[in-house]
């Protein structure tokens, strides 16, 4: 059914249609809308769910990881400074095996004070063993939420997921959103049933203690669900594709990059964008094309790296910057196509942190300044943030 | 032919991990024949993180959560919440944590669950300092206890602040049952626990437990030691339910001085240090006295 909500509204919505068991959430903006809009839920029998209503975000995430074992399929939102809190449980739901899915409606961490959005706050979890997946808008939020769950509760996966909605631009932001049918999301994502929870006639301890001799293995295992999970996102982006029509492309969603001279990786809201200006562009003959990043974790290597050996300039938009190495992407994308150094040019873009609006021009100006390197100009900075209000920088 | 006066069954292997002596040990092995294997223990990191053995063995017959430090309120929560949205009602869900991850790390989680009235029974072992980490203080360290962050020096004289009164503050934050219990008096554990599991609402145990490396005493002490507690009046056993106080042990008969220098970590005090903890301790259990009388009975 089609409606016209925000980014956050969708976000409640797909909690509801997974049919949720346990939720437990703190306000903070912008994601509190989230959490009201299931309280609403819970409150008039729409979803029949449990809340707790937890004194902070890093009590939301250890009541989950405890609904969690139990075998409960479980929720939470949050952003900023809340996920910065939720830090240490972050690692532990990871290490724990519990597949919590979690909106997080990335913002700024101050100070300076910002409610703003940009991904500093995703960024800094990236080594805590979650899934993280990025959203264009608010269909996509609400479709990756029902994707997160399969994936994050595949048994051969068994680990939490961040599925990221920009702040304000799409969490208070309304768009159409085709609202499935609760009845064919339940064919879709079959209810929670793991095989590690606990068992009270078998008793089991969980979270042990682990001496050196064993608890590398249990780190590697932590990798190798990852690695697994590459497969499992495609696998459940297919199945999506199938049971309602709508096709993400997998980790790595390439647009107008077939021909492409210059390509830029891209996150989130600013993804659509940059299509547009990759449009504008294309019908002044330029050819530059947009590689939309849906999942960062796992990171999506081997497709970039296939995008590479076809693309010769390949710039990075980051929300984000990581000190010593410029933007988060920029620095996992050089990674991946190292292989292919002296062969691929790479730049990277620093922009709209803490809600500076990335606009269309900017996108044309980044397009243009990738031509130019492609047809053999300087590529100046290594990193260049853009908008800056400084004469004397480029933008 | 002798008297069982507890429940034969155990829930604790042989072979844990626990020191000799130890009273938190003791605690568990009491507090689970009272509440049988319709029980799932959640546990922050504290001595019970390693008392429970090494993987993949462990030591304990019903399942255990381990946690980080400050999260036992918030992990009982969301382990009674799935509990109740699965339909599953005869499980006691514990939250088993030291003195440390309770009354400085754990209390704003604890508190939460208390706000919520979350179904479950949190027990404190109280071995009066950070133990697992070789002898911290904590907020439960008494009155100029030695531990090795209040050492001592010329400028001040071990641990200079008393205890927390976190009986008091989780009364007035909304529990639904209290009590103090000691692994010197098991079959009191077993009474109140029982009580405990079949009230509703957070109910709050706080177990005095004897620490023999972090208390300096022999581990053959461990018992005697923790008994001197209550029969000096340090550590009053009782029960406060709806409101009311009930006196568990009146048994105050010796001075706190017996307590006191059979124990290490209290070597250095003085006797105006002794007059000071003595009046303190006097004046407490007068106050508690008062207190109880009318109202809950006890459980034993």
């Amino acid at each position: 059914m089609l409606d016209l909500m925000t980014a956050n509204a969708a976000a409640a919505k797909a909690a509801m249609l997974a049919r949720v068991e346990v939720i437990a959430a703190y306000p903070i903006t912008p994601q509190t809308s989230i959490s009201e809009k299931l309280a609403e839920m819970c409150a008039n029998n729409e979803l029949r769910a449990k809340y707790i209503k937890v004194e902070s975000e890093h009590s939301a995430m250890a009541a989950l990881i405890g609904a969690s074992f139990i075998g409960a399929r479980t929720f939470t939102a949050t952003s900023s400074q809340g996920l910065a809190l939720m830090h240490e449980m972050l690692f532990w739901a990871a290490g724990a095996r519990r597949p919590i899915v979690m909106p997080v409606v990335s913002r700024a961490l101050g100070p300076p004070w910002n409610i703003w959005t940009d991904h500093m706050d995703v960024m800094g979890e990236r080594d805590t063993g979650w899934l993280q997946f990025f959203c264009e808008n608010n269909q996509e939020t609400l479709d990756m939420i029902l994707m997160a769950y399969r994936i994050a509760e595949d048994r051969d996966i068994m680990l939490p997921a961040m599925v990221i909605e920009d702040g304000f631009i799409l969490s208070h932001t309304f768009e159409k959103v085709d609202v499935p049918a609760i009845e064919e999301v339940d064919f879709y994502l079959h209810p929670f049933n793991p095989d590690v929870k606990v068992n009270l006639n078998k008793p089991r301890r969980y979270g042990s203690l682990v001496m050196p001799d064993w608890a590398m293995e249990f780190r590697y295992n932590n990798a190798l669900a990852m690695e697994r999970a590459k497969k499992k996102v495609v696998e459940a982006g297919t199945a999506f594709k199938k049971a309602f029509g709508r096709d993400y492309g997998g980790l790595l969603e390439e647009y107008r990059c077939e021909d492409a001279e210059v390509a830029l990786v891209i996150v989130g809201s600013a993804a659509g964008t940059a299509k547009v200006s990759a449009d504008r562009m294309r019908e002044r003959g330029k050819k530059v094309g947009v590689l939309k990043l849906r999942a960062f974790r796992p990171f999506p290597s081997d497709e970039l790296l296939a995008v590479g050996k076809r693309v010769g300039t390949i710039g990075v938009f980051d929300r984000s910057y990581t000190y010593g190495q410029g933007g988060a992407i920029f620095g996992e994308v050089r990674n991946a196509l190292f292989p292919l150094a002296g062969q691929v040019r790479t730049k990277g873009y620093i922009g709209g942190l803490g809600g500076r609006d990335v606009t269309e021009n900017d996108f044309e100006k980044i397009f243009e300044d990738l031509l130019a390197i492609s047809s053999g100009g300087k590529a100046g900075k290594e990193i260049e943030w853009v908008a800056l209000k400084d004469g004397s920088l480029r933008w | 032919m002798p008297k069982f006066t507890l429940p034969k069954e155990e829930y604790i292997s042989k072979g844990h991990s626990g020191c000799a002596g130890c009273g938190a040990t003791l605690l568990a092995r009491h507090v689970l024949k009272g509440l049988g294997p319709r029980t799932i223990i959640n546990a922050p990191a504290c001595c019970w993180s390693v008392v429970q053995g090494v993987w993949p063995r462990a030591a304990l017959k019903v399942p255990v959560i381990d946690h980080a430090f400050e999260c036992t309120g918030a992990v009982s929560s969301g382990i009674r919440a799935a509990l109740d949205i699965k339909g599953i009602e005869d499980v006691t869900v514990v939250g088993f944590a030291g003195d440390g991850g309770t009354v400085d790390i754990g209390l704003q989680a604890l508190s939460g669950a208390i706000d919520r009235r979350t179904d479950f029974i949190y027990v404190m072992y109280d071995n009066e300092a950070y133990m697992n980490t070789g002898i911290q203080r904590s907020g439960c360290t008494p009155l100029y206890a030695w531990t090795n962050t209040t050492p001592g020096g010329s400028s001040c004289a071990c641990n200079e602040s008393p205890k927390k009164r976190i009986m008091e503050m989780l009364i007035e934050n909304g529990i639904s049952y209290g009590a103090t219990v000691s692994i010197a008096y098991p079959e009191d554990i077993v009474a109140k626990v029982k009580k405990a599991k079949n009230i509703r609402g957070t109910k709050f145990i706080h177990a005095l437990s004897s620490c023999p490396p972090g208390w300096k005493i022999s581990p053959a002490k461990s018992v005697e030691v923790a008994r001197l507690a209550t029969q000096t009046g340090v550590f009053p056993l009782y029960e406060y339910e709806d409101g009311a106080f009930a006196m568990s042990k009146d048994i105050k008969s010796r001075p706190v001085e017996d307590y006191l220098m059979v124990q290490g970590r209290y070597k250095h005090l003085t006797k105006e240090m002794i007059a000071e903890i003595q009046r303190a301790v006097d004046a407490g259990y007068e106050a508690l006295k008062a207190k109880c009388g009318k109202g809950a009975g006890s459980a034993v």
